[in-house]
């Protein structure tokens, strides 16, 4: 496993707005290894969503090259490009983006409804959702629909949807950005525990102390890496006892 | 879970989040297919009473009925030329090998009376070949007889419903009626027949002596009209074609000049009746494809709509790896399931106001099978006709500026 997950050489996304170009990204390179917790940080305006979008798969970069896995994926099309999202990609969203008047456990095995790899049967999904509620410890609440869910609670459920499909990289952007400090904290030890058992965790946010919870920073400024280090004092979140914080 | 349950599952579920909007949304569909629905099934019943009540004036049924009148150039319209005599029908009679029977018939409306009961009643005088014409047996008594004809006899035989009206469950057979206070002797009973096309009730009838009718009742000296039966269906156009030539010869109408009668087939009537149905049928058939295009419309309208609302989870879709063929998939068939539910509401409406026409026009009920699947394979069209655009559209967003939405 010395091959990185992520491997991005002289990245460039031109947008263009009638006359101008913008320069979003300019020439952006990093690798990130298995097993590693990145934090993303920057101003509005650095480049890190435009980057965030093209790891996630989500755009394409008008030159450099990306491989995910060990996969060039910076020349495929929509459909190549929504199955290695389903397949490699964990996605976390700042307003958590669960499905309304669905209940947890069915927003959890969505990813798994688009899956071409894995043909399971019902019970096995079903299983598979609970288990991954279960990690996030909401397994008990898998039938309340996002609207009887806390905010924490609801970014919990994402996580677990995210985990369901066994991604090669999890991509958070500012998961804690629309909780309280109290709930980011909780949310930042899930991470961590994630992190601990193995996964590749990619983050965007804007936040320092959040920043800390993962194990390296890379800091953008105008479409270029400003700065890449590894976190010395690292915060750690540990969850409270009894894994059922709500 | 396989793929089509959950997107049947999302599609009931997205539209009876809005049950309102959804049965709105519907109602054009729900028109359209009604009237399919109805178009068929009425189409169809009125086509077979039409043929019933056609078939029961009698197999191979003709009518001579007088004809136009030309006075000094301007035609009089149908009836009002009283040429046929009691000759041409003895001489059709004679001479008419493809006729088996004809009869004299001439009509008119009376009073009947029968101890404190009276009823008013249309009166047919016949000769002895009417029953065999009209192909009606008697449910008791007997017909009246060549004799009573030649005679003017006062009998009568009385329809079903003239029975019951004047009799009640008293057996009216050699009991005396008054006819415009004339007394008759009823001799027989028909058999009851049932409405006709018109809606008219071929029951409410009295049928005595062609003789009797026309010199007691009418005092007149002309032949109202004349039925005949033609030997075999296949004779029906040559036992026409015969009548026609022999009248011509005894009306002395040189060649060119219009015939002074009217020779009306079973056949013929059955065309007419034909014709009909077919004119309503266009009616509602056009009714039905306009309401099914502005449900359409209204589906497409609707599915945009909700393409916009649901911005957000489409692009959440395709974040988790929905391709745009998933997403056109989901509305593709929201915008079906609106249409066939539509359509399913529509057939049960459009059998409803079915049975309510067949059962005020005395219709037989034929709910059509292939009606209904016709209507399934229509509002299925309309659905993904309509439905295909908006899911195109949504199929077609950029995830990155879908999560975005607000």
């Amino acid at each position: 496993m010395s091959r990185p997950v992520i491997r991005i050489e002289e990245l460039t996304r031109i947008y263009t707005m009638g006359e101008s170009e913008v320069r979003a990204l300019d020439g952006v390179s990093i690798d990130v290894e298995p097993g590693e917790f990145v934090a993303i940080m920057g101003p509005s305006g650095s480049g890190k969503s435009t980057f965030m979008n093209i790891v996630g798969c989500l755009d394409r970069p008008t030159a450099g090259r990306y491989a995910l896995d060990g996969v060039d994926v910076s020349g495929l099309d929509r459909d190549a490009r929504a199955e290695i999202r389903n397949d490699k990609i964990g996605f976390v969203f700042q307003n958590f983006n669960l499905l309304s008047r669905t209940n947890a456990l069915e927003n959890v095995e969505l990813p798994l409804l688009y899956s071409k790899k894995s043909k399971l049967t019902d019970a096995e999904a079903r299983s598979r959702a609970l288990s991954c509620l279960k990690r996030v410890g909401l397994e008990d609440r898998w039938d309340h629909t996002s609207a009887q869910l806390s905010g924490g609670q609801q970014q919990r459920v994402a996580i677990a949807r995210s985990l369901v499909n066994d991604p090669a990289i999890l991509l958070a952007d500012e998961p804690t950005g629309n909780l309280d400090s109290r709930t980011s904290v909780e949310v930042m030890a899930i991470f961590q525990e994630l992190n601990e058992e193995g996964k590749t965790i990619v983050l965007i946010t804007h936040e320092h102390d959040i920043s800390e919870h993962a194990k390296r920073v890379v800091t953008f400024r105008d479409g270029k890496i400003l700065s890449d280090v590894p976190i010395e004092h690292r915060r750690h979140a540990g969850r409270p006892a009894g894994r059922k914080a709500s | 879970m396989t793929k089509t349950t959950n997107i049947l599952k999302v599609a009931f579920r997205a539209l009876g989040r809005n049950k309102l909007r959804s049965l709105l949304t519907a109602l054009g569909i729900i028109i359209g297919v009604a009237c399919v629905v109805a178009t068929i099934g009425i189409g169809e019943g009125a086509r077979l009473q039409a043929e019933n009540n056609l078939r029961s004036l009698g197999t191979n049924f003709l009518m001579v009925f007088p004809g136009t009148m030309t006075s000094g150039g301007a035609r009089m319209g149908m009836g009002t030329s009283s040429k046929l005599s009691e000759d041409d029908v003895e001489a059709i009679r004679r001479e008419v090998g493809s006729v088996a029977y004809v009869s004299a018939a001439i009509r008119t409306a009376a009073q009947t009376i029968y101890g404190n009961q009276n009823w008013s009643t249309s009166i047919q005088g016949g000769e002895v070949d009417w029953p065999l014409i009209r192909s009606w047996n008697l449910s008791s008594g007997q017909f009246f007889t060549d004799a009573d004809n030649k005679a003017a006899s006062k009998v009568c035989v009385l329809g079903n419903t003239v029975a019951t009206n004047l009799f009640g469950s008293e057996d009216p057979i050699g009991k005396t009626i008054r006819i415009k206070n004339i007394p008759f002797k009823v001799v027989g009973v028909l058999e009851p027949k049932g409405g006709s096309t018109m809606g008219q009730d071929q029951d409410d009838v009295i049928i005595a002596p062609y003789q009797t009718v026309r010199k007691k009742i009418m005092g007149t000296t002309a032949v109202g009209s004349i039925l005949a039966s033609a030997a075999s269906n296949d004779m029906v156009p040559r036992a026409q074609e015969e009548i026609t030539a022999l009248l011509r010869q005894r009306h002395k109408i040189s060649r060119g000049q219009d015939d002074d009668f009217m020779i009306r087939s079973q056949t013929e009537m059955l065309q007419q009746a034909e014709e009909q149905s077919r004119t309503m049928s266009a009616l509602l058939w056009s009714i039905a494809g306009v309401s099914l295009l502005v449900g359409g419309i209204g589906i497409m309208n609707i599915m945009l709509v909700s393409v916009t609302e649901r911005t957000r989870e489409i692009g959440v879709r395709m974040a988790i790896g929905a391709k745009g063929s998933d997403i056109r998939a989901q509305f593709l068939v929201e915008a079906v399931v609106l249409a066939i539910a539509g359509g399913a509401i529509g057939i049960g409406v459009g059998i409803g106001i079915q049975k309510l026409v067949a059962r005020f026009a005395g219709w037989p009920v034929s709910v059509e099978a292939n009606a209904i699947s016709l209507a399934f394979v229509f509002s299925a069209l309309v659905g993904i006709t309509f439905g295909f655009y908006p899911a195109l559209k949504a199929s077609q967003l950029d995830p990155i500026e879908a999560l975005r939405y607000e």
